[in-house]
């Protein structure tokens, strides 16, 4: 039971020890405290991940202030769509309550986006139409109301 | 004498295997002070596992979706980069397929191939998979991106080094080196939504229901269900990427 180590590896583990212990010190002030808390990654991080601000509001802020518009809608094919698919986002109109905040589409392209004819489009899914060829330069809200798009208009 | 030397060089060798080993298990029961090993996987049970359904026969190619998300996580409009975006797929009579996807679907989708010449044709809705056993986190050599505890993919912005690994890794394309922050960036699930208690701004502004997002722990949840009455797939199984993704009718000519 008498181990010989030679003193060039007594030196080298020395510097070994060193090394190591070195490494661990920087370490210690390098590595931000949360990370490890939840796994290979930095805790904070997902505090950062929620932060940003919202941009679409979500349905039920809309209520608040339109529920005679989501009333109407309720009573047509239109029921399940969210404000927010037309009239793009309005976290900036729920804050302001200013019209030129929210977008109000206007265009028989808006409403082509969904209701143009394409052969990928199931005909249960959607009522289709041929933009090019259906009542041509007229606006789709002269005829229809778009929150109860059968309900015609004279 | 020589076999002496053996008997007692072996012993040495077996007293050191052991020295380390035990040194080994040792450290091991070290690990919940974290020195220098982290834990694993947290196993908190009482969050969210979020899960995807995208149901191709509901989807109708508006692009809402891949506008929404530009919009919500002011994602640069031009050059073309997506966390979500929609293709259209075209199979004709003589069985070429074609894949379009204009500006990611963001205008919508004008029909180019005559209704002739088409044998079928649907939209797939892409996004990230949220993959459980993710490809993108595991390369990462800094820990910029992980799985968090409710199953999303996140990206660690202040961390990333940009190196571009994860790009490469993702199976499925849905990841982008953002043009303003040269960090990677990609779908979040929307988490800073799903937070504040609402519905990813995909899934709130789909207009015919063909996205679905909800809890796969819970049971009851709609998800759930939507998943037991109906045959879902997810893209690529061969990779073993634990996507959580399903698509329900997903055609076999989908890559």
């Amino acid at each position: 039971m008498n181990f010989y180590i030679p003193p060039q590896i007594k030196r080298l583990a020395l510097a070994f020890i060193i090394f190591i212990a070195l490494f661990l010190v920087l370490r210690s002030f390098l590595v931000p405290d949360s990370f490890g808390q939840y796994g290979f990654y930095r805790g904070e991080s997902l505090a950062d991940n929620a932060k940003p601000e919202i941009h679409y509001a979500g349905h039920q802020s809309c209520l608040e202030c339109h529920q005679d518009i989501e009333d109407l809608k309720l009573m047509d094919v239109h029921s399940d769509i969210s404000c927010e698919t037309c009239h793009g986002p309005g976290q900036k109109h729920v804050l302001s309550s200013e019209a030129a905040d929210i977008f109000k589409p206007a265009s028989r392209e808006s409403c082509g986006v969904c209701h143009e004819k394409n052969a990928a489009k199931r005909k249960s899914a959607i009522f289709q139409i041929q933009l090019d060829t259906h009542n041509t330069g007229k606006n789709c809200t002269e005829c229809h109301n778009s929150h109860q798009p059968w309900t015609m208009k004279e | 004498m020589d076999n002496e030397r053996v008997k007692s060089s072996r012993r040495k060798f077996l007293r050191s295997a052991v020295a380390v080993a035990g040194a080994t298990l040792g450290y091991t029961w070290l690990k919940s002070t974290q020195f220098l090993v982290y834990a694993a996987e947290p196993e908190d049970k009482s969050l969210p596992w979020y899960g995807i359904v995208i149901d191709i026969e509901k989807c109708i190619g508006c692009g809402s979706c891949a506008k929404a998300c530009k919009n919500e996580n002011d994602v640069p409009v031009e050059p073309f980069f997506f966390r979500i975006w929609v293709e259209q797929y075209t199979v004709m009579n003589d069985g070429s397929v074609d894949i379009k996807s204009p500006n990611g679907g963001i205008d919508g989708f004008k029909q180019t191939i005559p209704d002739e010449k088409i044998f079928k044709s649907f939209f797939v809705p892409k996004m990230c998979n949220h993959c459980s056993k993710s490809p993108c986190s595991q390369v990462c050599p800094v820990g910029a991106t992980y799985e968090s505890p409710e199953g999303v993919v996140l990206i660690d912005e202040k961390y990333c080094i940009g190196c571009r690994y994860c790009v490469q890794a993702c199976p499925y394309g849905c990841r982008f080196i953002h043009p303003e922050k040269k960090v990677a960036n990609k779908c979040t699930l929307c988490y800073h939504r799903l937070k504040k208690g609402l519905a990813p701004a995909c899934m709130e502004i789909c207009p015919t229901g063909a996205r679905m997002y909800g809890n796969l722990r819970d049971k009851n949840s709609e998800l759930v269900k939507f998943l037991k009455e109906h045959t879902t797939q997810v893209l690529r199984p061969n990779l073993n990427t634990g996507a959580k993704l399903y698509y329900n009718a997903l055609s076999s000519e989908v890559r």
